[in-house]
């Protein structure tokens, strides 16, 4: 079975020329397919770069980066494009769209499948929600809900798509600690349930245990294992 | 949080795409890639999105289609009064039926024409198609209002009544008394500052008027309409027109007016008119006099041009109002538009969706821009003598021109989109 991620030597830097500023240094990394993975490490380290490259929001500058079997390195904008849709992203921010309800919210990531059917995508976008318990929540507007509530449509949105990996970004930053530990285990269960591998950045030591394994950063380089664990322990 | 999260799941809902852990035979690499959406979908979607957002603001929707709506009655009125002005500017020449029409090559507006040698119209009639030819007298001379004596100038047409080589409107039943001496027929539609002849006719039957320095009776109606050069008419025989116009010699004349024997080509007689006639005529058709004269009030004044650049100033207004309700639109949901992109919504699409929220503003302000236009020609028509009236090719060129201006407007805003950058989402 082929890992969702596998990067070589990923190294990015921003700016040009003299300004170019490193951020990330020969950094390689396997996900496996179902695995969830925690991204840590002190700020500036580089760890919403390297999802922003994974997840094909930005071009790869040097190493290889294969995500879901398509290799990244040289893709054009459109190849780009069609990977983020096989992406599940979750955001610090639930980023929901304001003038739209939580159904239709969740059934925005089901528009892009031509195969499917308003039908369907409003049935699948109402089963997502159920499945983040938010069931009698589908007609309401983001901000008739809470700040958990929303980053559990966000969720619901993220896995509506019938995503091959899911990408999420200190998605309890925003949150209080009851309910940014529930909607992260909500969002761990149901990825498990569908063999979705998640790669998770956060900073959040409470929910360090859903991970199967933890990784540490800093620096632009990704830490040996050993000290990733001593990293997290601290 | 009071809400249940579910723990577990039937295994019947579950979604068929983790086959490592169902036990299926895995898919071979990358899944297959998608059909590309349908064109319908394709316009659809995006046109949904764009309703649901501005539908979701009310305040600037509403703003938005006024901004369109102010534009649309703009250039429809200023369109309305250029179609209007150029319309009566030649209702005159409209009126005058006849086949062909003789006139000075120097005549460059009929209401200051040059005159031209009365032989001319003896000189066509050697053509066999003719069957005849009678001279046009056009002056102008002072009626007096027989209501409340101001005096006002009028516009004159002489011609011989009875040939029956030109007819205007109404003009038949009056061709017996025409042939009196000093009566004329009066245009019905001549401003009221001439006085409500039409109703002291229908009161006392002929009356007389001050003509000039000649008492003339008024005999009957037609109808002409005012025009730039007048803003009336009255139509008598050349014999009368002469005793108005004492100074004139008959011997010059500034139109004639040719009649065709039944049958004969029109085109074809203007050709052949042109090469027996010397070149000190220029030989027209009824249509090509009119085009003539039109072509005068486009051209050789600046109307056209007002009224061209108060249509192309209501449109840069409108388009600048719509840019700008879409560009704060963009500007103000540009996490929204970033997320999109990052979950795989394509430039391409939000373009569409841009332009489809133009669309729907050109729609949205066109239909009440057209229902207040036409009550504004209605009102204004009627307040000012112009005949301003609604009409299809119109309605449908204007939308056209709202459309574009919408689309321009959508086109510009489209750039701001992309600010919407998807790696900053995180
Ligand atoms: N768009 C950008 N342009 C220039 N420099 C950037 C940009 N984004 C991030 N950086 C810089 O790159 C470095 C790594 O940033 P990054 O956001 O990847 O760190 P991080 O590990 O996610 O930090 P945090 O935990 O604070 O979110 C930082 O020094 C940051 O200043
Ligand atoms: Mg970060």
């Amino acid at each position: 079975m082929q890992s969702p991620i596998q990067l070589r030597g990923v190294t990015y830097a921003y700016g040009t020329g003299d300004l170019a500023r490193p951020v990330l240094r020969d950094v390689d990394l396997t996900v496996a397919p179902g695995e969830v993975v925690l991204l840590t490490g002190p700020s500036g380290s580089g760890k919403t770069t390297l999802l922003t490259l994974i997840g094909a929001l930005r071009a790869l500058q040097q190493g290889s980066a294969t995500v879901l079997g398509q290799q990244l390195a040289g893709a054009t904008e459109r190849q780009r494009t069609a990977i983020r849709r096989r992406i599940g992203f979750i955001f610090q921010q639930h980023n929901l769209l304001g003038f739209l309800t939580a159904r239709q919210n969740v059934a925005m990531a089901l528009e892009l499948d031509p195969a499917t059917t308003e039908r369907e995508r409003l049935a699948r976008a109402s089963e997502m929600l159920a499945a983040v318990g938010l069931a009698e929540k589908g007609e309401s507007r983001p901000d008739q809900l809470s700040g958990g509530q929303r980053q559990r449509v966000a969720v619901a949105r993220a896995l509506a798509g019938q995503p091959g990996l899911i990408l999420a970004d200190e998605p309890t930053a925003a949150l209080d600690r009851q309910s940014g530990g529930d909607v992260v285990r909500l969002l761990r269960d149901l990825a498990r349930r569908r063999g979705v591998p998640i790669l998770m950045v956060t900073h959040d030591p409470r929910i360090l245990d859903i991970a199967d394994r933890i990784i540490a950063m800093e620096d632009g380089r990704i830490l040996p294992a050993n000290e990733a664990n001593s990293a997290s322990a601290a | 949080m009071s809400d249940v999260i579910p723990r577990s799941m039937p295994e019947a809902s579950l979604l068929p795409w983790a086959p490592e852990l169902s036990g299926e035979p895995a898919a071979a690499a990358p899944p297959p890639r998608r059909p590309r959406p349908g064109f319908g979908a394709a316009m659809l979607l995006p046109l949904r999105l764009a309703w649901r957002q501005l539908r979701a603001e009310r305040a600037r929707l509403a703003s938005a289609i006024a901004g369109v709506l102010f534009a649309c009655v703009l250039v429809f009125m200023q369109l309305g009064f250029r179609s209007a002005l150029f319309d009566s500017a030649t209702a005159l020449l409209s009126a005058m039926r006849a086949d062909i029409f003789l006139m000075h090559p120097l005549t460059t507006v009929s209401f200051k024409p040059e005159m031209l040698p009365r032989i001319r119209a003896s000189q066509a009639m050697a053509l066999p198609e003719v069957q005849a030819a009678v001279p046009v007298y056009l002056a102008q001379a002072t009626w007096r209002n027989p209501e409340d004596g101001t005096r006002r100038p009028v516009q004159l047409v002489g011609f011989d009544t009875e040939s029956g080589v030109m007819d205007f409107p109404g003009l038949a039943p009056l061709i017996e008394t025409l042939k009196r001496p000093d009566t004329m027929a009066f245009d019905l539609r001549s401003r009221p500052e001439f006085g409500a002849v039409p109703r002291l006719l229908a009161e006392r039957g002929p009356f007389q008027v001050q003509l000039g320095n000649r008492q003339m009776e008024v005999v009957g109606l037609i109808e002409i309409g005012p025009s730039f050069g007048a803003d009336g008419n009255v139509v008598m025989s050349d014999v009368n027109f002469r005793r108005v116009v004492k100074e004139r010699q008959a011997s010059q004349v500034d139109l004639v007016a040719i009649k065709l024997k039944p049958g004969a080509d029109p085109a074809m007689a203007v050709e052949r008119l042109r090469a027996v006639l010397p070149a000190d005529v220029r030989v027209l058709s009824q249509p090509d006099l009119v085009a003539h004269e039109r072509d005068y009030w486009e051209t050789a004044t600046p109307i056209g041009f007002i009224f061209a650049f108060g249509s192309l100033m209501g449109l840069i207004v409108g388009m600048v109002i719509v840019y700008q309700i879409l560009f704060s639109d963009i500007a103000s949901h540009l996490r929204e538009y970033a997320t999109l992109k990052a979950i795989g919504y394509s430039n391409a699409f939000l373009g569409r969706a841009v332009l489809s929220a133009a669309l729907i503003l050109a729609v949205l302000g066109f239909i009440p821009g057209l229902v207040i236009s036409t009550l504004l020609y209605d009102v204004v028509g009627k307040g000012t003598f112009l005949p301003l009236e609604m009409d299809l090719s119109r309605a449908l060129s204007v939308f056209g021109m709202i459309f574009t201006m919408c689309a321009l407007a959508g086109l510009l805003a489209m750039r701001k989109l992309r600010d919407a950058n998807p790696a900053d989402m995180f």
